[in-house]
């Protein structure tokens, strides 16, 4: 399938040539289903991520270690085993995904949610991690004064802990966002490579490196990921910096 | 009234301790930093949980070991202020004080203007949109102070709440927790290892030393006690008295003070006619002279009974002087205590440098 080229509201500028270059519509589909992905991925992921932190760095319980280690799995093995382990688990014949299939007829292999759930599980640990660092850094001195003026364990997580830990939660949600938007082996391996449905931007890349003809497509595609790598980055630490600011902390800390 | 008694031991550091007090009244915990005064401060408030004891304020128990009974924190209703006053950084100065109040007991007098009397107290109508970091070290902590009444505490407890700050700040915030003593009647525990914090606020001082409370009474009786000399070194050791100020001198602007059956002129300040306060006059500032002398500042004396005599180190005396009803000490060689005759029981002069002296309005109990 040629890609169909369209002026578009955006143009960028790429090359040393400075060629203006229009964003094509396959180009724009695959940002629309990479957007639509990582979001769902971010906020699916979110409250368990929050949970998650909460409990690694505030309990000691045995197979603490064991979590840790589970959660940070998806840094050190490759994509397409995670997506391969999905695919066993929420697979049609998978135990869960049977059970999804049969009970609430949801089906995730070959889908955007499936697509979500692959990067969220991908992202998963980024998200953990950031949180946890503004967990580390909330000082529990203030919830032990929230303690003295009555309030209770859930009341000091949503009035002292949350909002003092969300600069890292958004600076992490952003990062994960970021991340989940060019995810490839999970996605690829548990969702497919379905155009308008599960095909990301780095999966529309890969096909267009497939083709003999794809090269400039290719760069374009290259072109945006990275720009929206490098903004999501920015965004995440600006993000971060003005909301620590409105939390009244001097920068300095 | 409040009883305390606890037992812990927390690794290397054990804390026994042991008092009752009148209540309401200030109540100072005084001793030396790592005597485990925060300690105990953290077991009554139940953020550390003690190994055995009791805790009973105004019939209610709070902690009883035996009884396997904790009041869990938030239930506990014990106002703290911390030594860093904790204010939350992510709320204004008006979140802060507003957090207690909004989480207050159930039982609380219905009174929708309590918040607002209370930052005319404390004075904090200017920094109400403030944010914690915009306030100097006092203003803080009268936020937090404020924030801690607004919670309907049944005790306070004040953790060092001016050891952060310098001396002008200290005298900026000391009269808003006189305000505070004086019109709210709360019971208030007051931990400090200043001791001039201690005379011109707390009705009972418990003496903390290691972990252990070795002496529990009055502000009076407690200013004589040696053990106090550890704390607070020999120079500053003194007798704290009460007296009332009885008539303005003619011509002088000191004001005529009554301590026991005699009289003092001292600078007053501010004082009324009338009014009660408290002084403490230092051993190392006290004459004793076996008659009354001439030719020196003649009304700056008092005369007295020797009711003890103590040894105080290798070349000097401790000598209670019973001024007819307080009790003032003087340290004097042991060489010039042999020299006069000084013995229980004698009567004799005490000078006394006024001068020097400075009183902190007080109303008593």
């Amino acid at each position: 399938m040629p890609p169909r080229l369209r002026p578009a509201a955006v143009r960028i500028r790429y090359s040393a040539g400075m060629v203006d270059m229009p964003i094509s519509e396959l180009e724009w589909q695959a940002l629309r289903v990479s957007c639509a992905v990582a979001w769902r991925s971010a906020v699916y992921s979110l409250p368990a991520a929050v949970a998650v932190a909460w409990v690694l760095t505030r309990r000691r319980f045995v197979g603490r270690f064991a979590l840790d280690a589970l959660i940070h799995l998806p840094l050190v093995l490759p994509p397409v085993l995670i997506g391969y382990g999905l695919l066993l688990l929420f697979g049609i014949h998978g135990p869960i995904g049977a059970w999804l299939h049969t009970h609430f007829d949801i089906r995730l292999v070959f889908t955007l949610q499936g697509a979500a759930l692959a990067s969220a599980v991908m992202t998963f640990p980024l998200l953990v991690r950031s949180i946890r660092i503004a967990l580390e850094h909330v000082d529990q001195g203030l919830e032990e004064a929230a303690r003295t003026l009555g309030a209770g364990a859930i009341d000091r997580f949503v009035t002292i802990t949350l909002p003092l830990m969300s600069p890292g939660i958004l600076a992490g949600t952003i990062t994960a966002f970021v991340a989940a938007l060019g995810e490839f082996g999970a996605i690829i391996t548990f969702a497919g490579n379905v155009p308008g449905e599960t095909q990301t931007l780095p999966l529309a890349l890969y096909s267009a490196l497939q083709r003999v003809d794809g090269d400039p497509l290719a760069a374009r595609l290259a072109l945006l990921s990275l720009s929206i790598g490098i903004a999501g980055l920015a965004l995440a630490e600006l993000a971060n910096h003005s909301l620590r600011r409105l939390l009244g902390r001097p920068r300095s800390n | 009234m409040l009883h305390i008694r606890l037992t812990t031991q927390r690794g290397e550091f054990g804390l026994d301790v042991n008092f009752s007090a009148q209540s309401p009244g200030v109540i100072a915990l005084f001793g030396r930093s790592g005597s485990g005064k925060t300690t105990l401060a953290q077991l009554i408030t139940g953020l550390l949980a003690p190994d055995s004891g009791v805790i009973e304020l105004d019939g209610a128990r709070l902690y009883d070991s035996q009884r396997k009974l904790s009041v869990p924190t938030e239930e506990r209703r014990i106002g703290y202020v911390f030594q860093d006053g904790r204010l939350f950084p992510h709320l204004t100065v008006r979140g802060n004080l507003l957090y207690g109040w909004k989480r207050r007991a159930p039982n609380a007098p219905p009174d929708a203007g309590l918040p607002e009397k209370l930052i005319h107290l404390l004075g904090l109508e200017s920094l109400l949109e403030r944010r914690p970091w915009q306030l100097s070290g006092g203003e803080r902590q009268r936020v937090a102070l404020g924030r801690a009444l607004l919670a309907h505490p049944r005790l306070l407890l004040l953790d060092e709440p001016l050891a952060g700050l310098d001396q002008s700040r200290r005298e900026e915030v000391l009269p808003y927790l006189e305000r505070v003593r004086d019109e709210w009647r709360i019971p208030i525990i007051y931990v400090s290892h200043q001791f001039d914090e201690v005379l011109r606020l707390a009705t009972h001082v418990v003496l903390m030393e290691q972990g252990r409370s070795v002496t529990s009474g009055d502000v009076f009786t407690v200013s004589r006690d040696p053990r106090l000399r550890a704390i607070v070194g020999t120079e500053a050791l003194g007798a704290v008295v009460e007296g009332t100020l009885a008539e303005m001198a003619d011509d002088s602007g000191l004001g005529v003070v009554r301590i026991g059956h005699g009289t003092l002129q001292l600078p007053t300040g501010q004082l009324r006619t009338g009014q009660r306060m408290r002084l403490q006059l230092l051993a190392r500032d006290l004459i004793l002279a076996l008659e009354a002398p001439r030719g020196l500042s003649v009304r700056n004396r008092l005369s007295g009974t020797i009711i003890e005599m103590r040894p105080d180190d290798a070349h000097s005396l401790l000598v209670s002087v019973d001024v007819g009803g307080p009790v003032l000490v003087a340290r004097v060689t042991t060489l010039s205590a042999t020299e006069m005759g000084l013995r229980e029981g004698l009567s004799l002069w005490v000078l006394v440098k006024s001068v020097t002296l400075r009183p902190f309005a007080h109303r008593g109990d």
